[in-house]
């Protein structure tokens, strides 16, 4: 295996507030290997986002960021502002959730791209305008002329979301981190945007880290995923292997809540997500989970292999293990 | 540079206790420190006022100081006038007790009457829309504007020429007509307030409910639009009361207060009278009137920013 | 874009029409003009007080109403205005130069108190909750809490009265453009007469554009577009220029339009005060005098003061956001 692109160890992001810390990410470990694409999952307050915003230096300053995030051979927690500022758009880049909100409303497409293009290459604008069209177009975003003098609230939101990609892409970074960039579409707008994610990862093979909630949407597209729960991963596998064989009841939990044709009730996972400015000690799922015994008070949180996939149950040779 | 994440609690799953959304206003309003203490300092002073008999050692026009007795005019604080006296001889400090009495009246009862022709025609405007919409927009459109105070002058000479409008305002400089003057111009700013928020009220899908459920527009208005439009309408009143209160000071100030002859003063008489007495240095007369006055403008203010912060806790300052 | 503008204007012509004629007919109930050229021209002969009648227009009855405002606006819009009741004077040459006056103290107060608004509302912004942010804040509210008269007033008191007990010359003249007697044009002198009304209108422009640019920025700031222009890499200027500011100021532009467009008739108080010979004093020797040929021009051009920047104001915003459509 070649060196991780992104390496995330001991990852932990705080926030002071006035009733207390809110311990959002609670020591999470993540290797991104060159061209991979993983979908990190979790329910809102997981701690998904926050973990990523914290890598790209995105989170509000009193924010309480610690561990280490090299990515791309540059550690990203830490370092002064700046030279994280640089690594953003260039070696990392990010697309948001809500196309809409996400583009500048009074900036012309074209420009917001060329913007992104000049901040990290050394374009004369006619260089950097074809440059703009050259990547409308590879997002298949028909007639990037004519559009790229449109502002933001001419486009759909698909089209708006195409933008954003192109945007991200721009500079051909090693990472692309796309948080929830579905969520906000259509069903068949949906399925375009995965396409052109897959598309643009083929043909540049960059890593990208695919923030959701919809494990429909990680089936589809991940070669890998990782579970989240309360600030912490709780179960990676590949792909295949999570949905054929979890071996986390948090997982299981999830997998069982989904939807399924034939099946007349759903089964949801009980209770509600715990309270981040005092989660529960050992392992957090502790509260809702029908297998709880005593020793999860103990549970460290490390990953171990059980079956086909890494675990951070502590029971899970009790419940059983399924390979 | 600092740019909040935008609904960073939510992502942070911050669970906050059920909590009725009253007490939140409530709680987020007690750490507003300037509005506490405005409101305890504007209770103390209303009281005062309101007790004015006990404190006030004088009638409104009474000499300190028997003219045969001595010179009074113009005298500077001493024991016999706290405040001093002023060009014909009278206490300040009566005056200005019994000055803030008309003016808090004047204030509070103008915002009053704004509040509830706003709040009714704002709701029915939003509500219903169309041409009534239309119209009512328009004419606040052009009132607001024009520069207040022309705007102000204008309305009330014509408004004390109206003869059927005689028996409700009463004859032009008392107060009551005063009152239903400012309540004129005041319910256009809470018109539009209360307005706006039923717009965006009703798209909502709990008055969608209501409607849907066959309820009338009176009901939707008083069960739903009303109560969910506290916030905007306390502030409205706020801004009411001190709009008011500066405006009659104003209005005096040019000679078109209210008729001193009737047996009261207000601030802006005294504020007027100031005029005069600070290009000949009697400072006292300038000093007390303007921290009466200013001490009802701000406290009133600071409270309104208070409810504005705590109705609406994107822009608080306090965070 | 510019057939907006241009049907924009021309709809203009009709509220300008509507609306000085509702001023027209307040004022004719208002201040009662015939009544009150009886009252300032105590002799007037019974010939006097005709011609007076008929020359303006004032008719009487709802027909009278509507006769007389033609009557009126002929002579208007043919530059034949009727001269005032006080003093026989023509009142376009006392009209213009009080226009000029306003003018000046109006834009040159509107300059300061707008961009020192502006930069504090900035300043205010750019650190939310911490200590700047609330005194700014708090000084805007309490400027805006103390009103202008006793600003004016204290100001007054200050560097006039008392400078003059303690240190034996006043340091700012208190009224006026010039000293009495005065003739001829004096930089130095006009600037010395406009420094406490410029203050007084000033730092309620200031408090207002405070609040406001504080608020819009703060807006600006939470929106998601501004996380994405730091994702960028950009550098911290110039995320917050041109996307923050960029964005931000579009409302404060709109506001700053109307207020030039109050400008003219909107300084009543400070002109009332420092005795300055503009628009607004201009403004309160007529109404007590019940001048009626000198408050019409005066209220056109409020009027269309109003009008044409409420114009700008819609044009400036059509411009700067590209989201408002023109139709």
């Amino acid at each position: 295996m070649s060196a991780p692109i992104l390496s995330i160890r001991d990852l932990r992001v705080s926030f002071p507030t006035p009733a207390g810390l809110v311990r959002a990410v609670r020591g999470v470990n993540f290797n991104l290997e060159p061209g991979e694409l993983v979908g990190v999952v979790g329910e809102s307050g997981s701690g998904k986002s926050v973990s990523f915003l914290s890598i790209m230096g995105l989170l509000p300053p009193h924010a309480q960021v610690s561990g280490s995030a090299i990515l791309a051979g540059q550690e990203m927690i830490g370092v002064d502002r700046d030279t994280v500022r640089r690594m953003r758009g260039k070696k990392v880049a990010m697309i948001f959730q809500d196309p809409l909100s996400a583009l500048n409303p009074v900036q012309r497409v074209g420009a917001q791209i060329v913007e992104m293009i000049q901040s990290h290459q050394h374009l004369d604008d006619d260089a950097a305008h074809a440059r703009a069209m050259e990547l409308l177009d590879l997002v298949g975003l028909p007639q990037p002329d004519v559009r790229a003098r449109q502002y933001p609230h001419q486009f759909s939101g698909g089209m708006r979301q195409r933008v954003m990609i192109a945007m991200a892409i721009a500079n051909d970074p090693d990472v692309l981190i796309a948080d929830e960039p579905t969520t906000a579409l259509d069903v068949t707008v949906q399925a375009q945007i995965l396409d052109v994610i897959q598309e643009i990862r083929r043909m540049t093979d960059t890593a990208v880290v695919f923030i959701t909630h919809d494990l429909g949407v990680i089936a589809r597209i991940a070669d890998r995923v990782e579970v989240m729960y309360a600030g912490n991963c709780v179960e990676k596998a590949p792909v295949g292997d999570l949905f054929a064989h979890s071996n986390h009841p948090y997982t299981r939990g999830l997998l069982a809540s989904l939807p399924v044709v034939g099946r007349d009730r759903l089964s949801p996972i009980v209770g509600a997500p715990p309270n981040m400015l005092a989660p529960p000690e050992g392992c957090a799922f502790r509260p809702r989970c029908p297998h709880a015994a005593d020793e999860c008070r103990g549970a460290s949180g490390e990953l171990v292999q059980a079956g086909p996939t890494l675990s951070a149950c502590v029971r899970i040779s009790e419940i059983g293990v399924s390979r | 540079m600092t740019i909040e994440v935008a609904s960073l609690n939510e992502s942070l799953g911050v669970t906050v206790q059920s909590v009725s959304p009253g007490r939140m206003v409530l709680r987020r309003f007690r750490t507003h420190k300037a509005a506490m203490v405005s409101i305890v300092v504007l209770a103390v002073v209303t009281l005062w006022v309101l007790l004015s008999p006990i404190t006030a050692r004088y009638g409104i026009n009474e000499a300190v100081i028997d003219i045969n007795e001595g010179a009074n005019q113009n005298l500077a604080p001493f024991a016999k006038a706290w405040f001093g006296t002023d060009q014909i001889g009278r206490d300040l400090y009566s005056r200005i007790i019994y000055g803030m009495r008309v003016s808090l009246l004047i204030g509070f009862a103008s915002a009053f009457l704004s509040l509830a022709i706003g709040a009714l025609v704002g709701s029915v405007a939003g509500l219903k829309g169309g041409r009534f919409d239309d119209v009512v927009m328009r004419v606040t459109d052009i009132f607001l504007a024009f520069p207040f105070l022309v705007a102000l002058m204008v309305v009330r000479s014509t408004l004390a020429n109206v003869p059927w409008l005689k028996p409700l305002t009463g004859e032009i400089n008392t107060v009551r007509f005063l009152i239903f003057l400012f309540a004129l111009f005041g319910w256009m700013g809470v018109a539009r307030v209360i307005r706006a928020q039923v717009l965006s009220l009703k798209e909502r899908e709990f008055v969608e409910a209501a409607r849907a459920a066959g309820a009338s527009n009176g009901y939707i208005i008083r069960r739903h639009l009303l109560p969910n439009s506290a916030g905007p309408m306390l502030v409205a009143l706020s801004l009411g009361v001190v709009g008011a209160i500066v405006s009659e000071a104003t209005l005096a100030l040019f000679g078109y207060g209210p008729n001193p002859g009737s047996g009261a003063t207000s601030l802006g008489l005294l504020v007027s009278e100031a005029r005069t007495a600070v290009r000949a240095g009697y400072w006292w007369l300038a000093l007390f009137p303007f921290a009466g006055l200013l001490i009802i403008t701000m406290c009133i203010s600071f409270i309104g920013d208070g409810l504005r912060d705590a109705f609406d806790p994107k822009h608080m300052v306090d965070s | 874009m510019l057939r907006y503008i241009a049907r924009r204007f021309v709809w203009m012509i009709p509220t300008l029409l509507l609306v000085t004629f509702l001023v027209y007919c307040a004022i004719r109930i208002g201040t009662d003009p015939v009544a009150s050229y009886k009252r300032v021209n105590i002799r007037a002969t019974r010939e006097q007080l005709e011609r007076y009648r008929s020359h303006n227009g004032l008719y009487e009855g709802a027909f009278g109403y509507v006769r007389g405002y033609f009557q009126w606006l002929g002579g208007f819009l043919s530059f034949d205005w009727p001269r005032s009741i006080k003093g026989q004077r023509e009142v376009w040459p006392n009209l213009k130069d009080a226009l000029a006056n306003s003018l000046r103290l109006g834009i040159v107060a509107s300059a300061v108190g707008i961009l020192v608004g502006i930069l504090m509302g900035v300043f205010a912004a750019l650190r939310p909750g911490r200590l700047r942010d609330t005194s700014v804040n708090s000084a805007a509210l309490i400027g805006l809490a103390v009103p202008p008269f006793v600003t004016a007033l204290l100001l007054q008191l200050f560097f006039a009265v008392q400078w003059q007990t303690w240190f034996g010359k006043s340091l700012f003249p208190t009224s006026g453009v010039y000293p009495p007697g005065h003739s001829g044009f004096d930089l130095v002198l006009m600037a010395k007469h406009m420094v406490l009304p410029v203050v007084v209108v000033a730092i309620q422009s200031m408090a207002v554009y405070a609040r406001y640019m504080r608020s819009s920025l703060l807006d600006v700031l939470n929106s998601d577009y501004m996380r994405t222009a730091r994702s960028k890499g950009i550098s911290d200027r110039r995320v917050l220029v041109r996307h923050g500011l960029r964005n931000a100021l579009i409302p404060v532009t709109t506001l700053a339009f109307l207020d030039v467009g109050s400008i003219v008739g909107g300084l009543i108080i400070t002109e009332g005060i420092f005795e300055y010979p503009g628009m607004g004093k201009f403004f309160l020797t007529a109404y007590s005098n019940g001048d009626f040929p000198e408050l019409m021009p005066w209220m056109v051009l409020i009027i269309f003061s109003v009008v044409l920047f409420n114009l700008f104001a819609d044009i400036a915003y059509a411009v700067l956001d590209p989201r408002i459509a023109l139709d």
